[in-house]
């Protein structure tokens, strides 16, 4: 059985800086579930909408530290513990010779965390999104700009809504159904 | 949309000059570069794409020919145990470095005319990488075991021993791999999005699956932009220390030895100079022929061209120092079997690659101090395959001239590469056109976001007048 409910309007905007005062005078008209949907980052967007920084960095430092121990603790086991191996005269486990690994291995971590802690914060792959159902919406990676308020969004009002995306400037304003 | 002039004057340093020219907008760009993977396939796209899956088939043929007979099919042989396998893998790899580098590093320092040629330099780094990773596994002549070089139990119950620098390489190749990879996957998700909207338009049901799937469900958020431009940052942070030190640890594959001509301290800055040096070149090589036959004048301009050369002239001079540096440091150390290395390889049985290495990567670059010729694309690609040629003698140079007249004169040798030799460095390139050819065929060649990012009117308080601008302006006076 499906059924269905309303997910939020969705109107179009011709350019950066449309969208960009559009964004100002929405959340000055006091929405707050807000989002816009742009073909490349919008400088200062962010600020507009009142969206905070990403929290990315602090997962990274995490990630890489863990690199750090882990290969610390991979190199000073094997080597120095489990199954020692005298060569050259040099100590089984220095910290001198494992500098280069260590390195690698907090790259490589960081990495996994940057892109898959990325990937988590935005909820993405997500395959189906409610918005891909607006009609000109297909041109959002190509060359418009979208404004999004959601049904959440305790101003929220189908007619209302409409007509004041309407009023500043957007085209094609249309209520967008989330179908289950 | 503000049209935007062809700037082709004598540059006026005062002015920066448009990064996309001709009368483009946010529409023409996608269309230019989405057009490139959309239209028909050219006819000559199959005759190269023919040639480089018989290379490739080829190189499978020698690695089966080497792997069911072993290493003696090649020229190594004591003294010169690091043939042509080892000089293949770090020619490779050191192509493998202008991608991120240009990602990544012009990144951080905010170049933004990185935008129109580091897609493709991201793919050409991955393609290198993997064609480099071949040789050392198939050098270790048994490649059914290469898993020892893993810190994976084994049936030997033995550890790999991490004061190897071999040991260290394979950490750095892998890792600089896998993140290579992964940065340019980020990079490529809003770009596939474009390319999946524009297929489910057009009705291509296949193609806008098989990109959406690729695309993640990216639909443009702010707020997925947000974390995205982060993560895209860490990234460039991460992978700036991490594309110099892969060439520093394979130049440690080097420098750790004892032996005269290789263990000098110069290496590693030497190596990665040499590695961007090399990178640029391929670039080049790469991006002038898919600019003139993919139409993509206006997106990779003549400016674009002129500060590539530029790099080429910086590093190419700055490999001309070590060479000369190398020479210096052997003459002032005072070690005679280091001098003897350094003169035997100018004027011993291999003068001829010395000086075809001297020639082609110190003299060839100098002509780019003239701007002309960094703007013509035609002596631009003649000089870039002169510096492919350049710098693969320079690993020939160094690990052949090194090893073949070693500390006991009655083992001394000289090498000459087998036909397998041959053949297989030839399928090298078979492995990195196939991948290249397919990557220009069905992937946006360009990254299209990004591009649209550097136009003008991408910035939000372009063009509207007075009253967006002035009120931002007076704001800021405030404060």
């Amino acid at each position: 059985m499906s059924k269905s409910q309303t997910w939020g309007i969705v109107a179009e905007f011709d350019s950066a800086s449309a969208i960009y005062q559009a964004a100002e005078k929405t959340m000055a008209n006091g929405y707050q579930r807000v989002d816009a949907h742009t073909p490349f980052p919008v400088h200062g967007l962010d600020k507009a909408l009142r969206q905070g920084p990403s929290p990315l960095g602090w997962l990274v430092i995490c990630c890489g530290f863990s690199g750090i121990c882990l290969a610390q603790l991979m190199m000073w086991w094997m080597n120095g513990h489990d199954y020692v191996i005298w060569t050259s005269g040099k100590l089984p486990y220095a910290w001198q010779s494992t500098i280069p690994v260590t390195f690698e291995c907090m790259v490589l971590l960081s990495g996994f965390g940057a892109v898959f802690g990325m990937f988590g914060l935005n909820r993405l792959p997500r395959l189906h999104h409610p918005i891909f159902q607006h009609a000109t919406f297909w041109r959002v990676t190509d060359d418009r700009f979208f404004l999004s308020i959601e049904a959440t969004d305790p101003k929220f009002d189908r007619t209302q809504t409409v007509r004041f995306l309407e009023s500043i400037g957007g085209k094609h304003v249309a209520v967008v159904e989330d179908i289950q | 949309m503000t049209a935007i002039q062809v700037v082709d004057e004598p540059e006026n340093p005062l002015v920066r000059a448009p990064l996309v020219e001709g009368k483009n907008d946010f529409t023409s760009v996608t269309n230019i570069i989405a057009s490139v993977a959309e239209k028909k396939t050219p006819r000559g796209w199959y005759l190269m794409f023919g040639i480089s899956i018989a290379l490739l088939l080829n190189l499978g043929a020698m690695i089966g020919y080497l792997v069911f007979t072993g290493i003696g099919v090649w020229g190594n042989n004591i003294p010169v145990g690091w043939g042509w396998p080892i000089v293949n893998f770090v020619f490779w790899i050191g192509i493998g470095h202008a991608g991120t580098l240009i990602s990544a590093i012009l990144f951080l320092f905010r170049q933004k005319w990185r935008t129109s040629i580091n897609r493709a330099s991201e793919a050409m780094t991955i393609f290198a990488v993997m064609a480099a990773g071949i040789f050392p596994a198939i050098h270790v002549g048994r490649l059914w075991v290469i898993y020892w070089v893993f810190p994976v139990p084994n049936q030997m119950s033995m550890w790999p021993n991490f004061k190897s620098p071999l040991l260290w390489d394979v950490f750095a190749v892998s890792t600089y791999f896998t993140i290579s990879a992964l940065f340019w996957f980020v990079g490529l998700i809003p770009d596939l999005a474009t390319f999946r909207d524009r297929a489910a338009k057009a009705g291509r049901t296949v193609a806008a699956k098989a990109y959406g799937l690729f695309a993640f469900g990216w639909h443009g958020s702010n707020r997925h932009w947000i974390h995205y431009e982060k993560a895209y940052l860490i990234l460039a942070a991460l992978s700036t220390p991490l594309v110099l030190s892969v060439h520093s640890i394979v130049s440690f594959d080097f420098a750790v030895s004892l032996l005269p001509g290789w263990h000098t301290t110069i290496f590693p800055p030497y190596f990665v100079a040499g590695a961007i040096f090399s990178g640029f070149g391929m670039v080049i090589t790469l991006m002038v022929p898919a600019r003139q036959w993919l139409g993509l004048h206006e997106l990779i301009t003549l400016n674009h061209l002129d500060n590539i050369a530029k790099i080429l002239l910086l590093t190419g001079t700055m490999v001309g120092y070590a060479y000369g540096m190398e020479f210096f440091i052997a003459w002032y150390s005072g070690v005679e079997y280091e001098q003897y290395a350094f003169i035997n390889r100018a004027t011993g049985p291999y003068w001829w690659s010395y000086w075809i290495m001297v020639s082609c990567n110190v003299i060839s670059p100098q002509f780019f101090w003239f701007r002309s010729l960094r703007r013509n694309p035609m002596v631009l690609f003649i000089i870039s395959i002169f510096v492919n040629i350049g710098m693969w003698f320079e690993r020939f140079v160094i690990c052949i001239t090194s090893l073949h007249r070693d500390f006991l004169p009655s083992s001394w040798g000289y090498f000459s590469p087998t036909l397998i030799d041959i053949l297989t460095y030839c399928g090298s390139f078979g492995l990195f056109f196939t991948f290249f050819l397919l990557f220009c065929r069905f992937l946006p060649i360009l990254a299209i976001s990004e591009v649209k990012g550097v136009m003008p009117e991408a910035n939000p308080h372009h063009g509207h007048g007075h009253h967006g601008n002035d009120a931002h302006g007076s704001h800021a006076a405030h404060h």
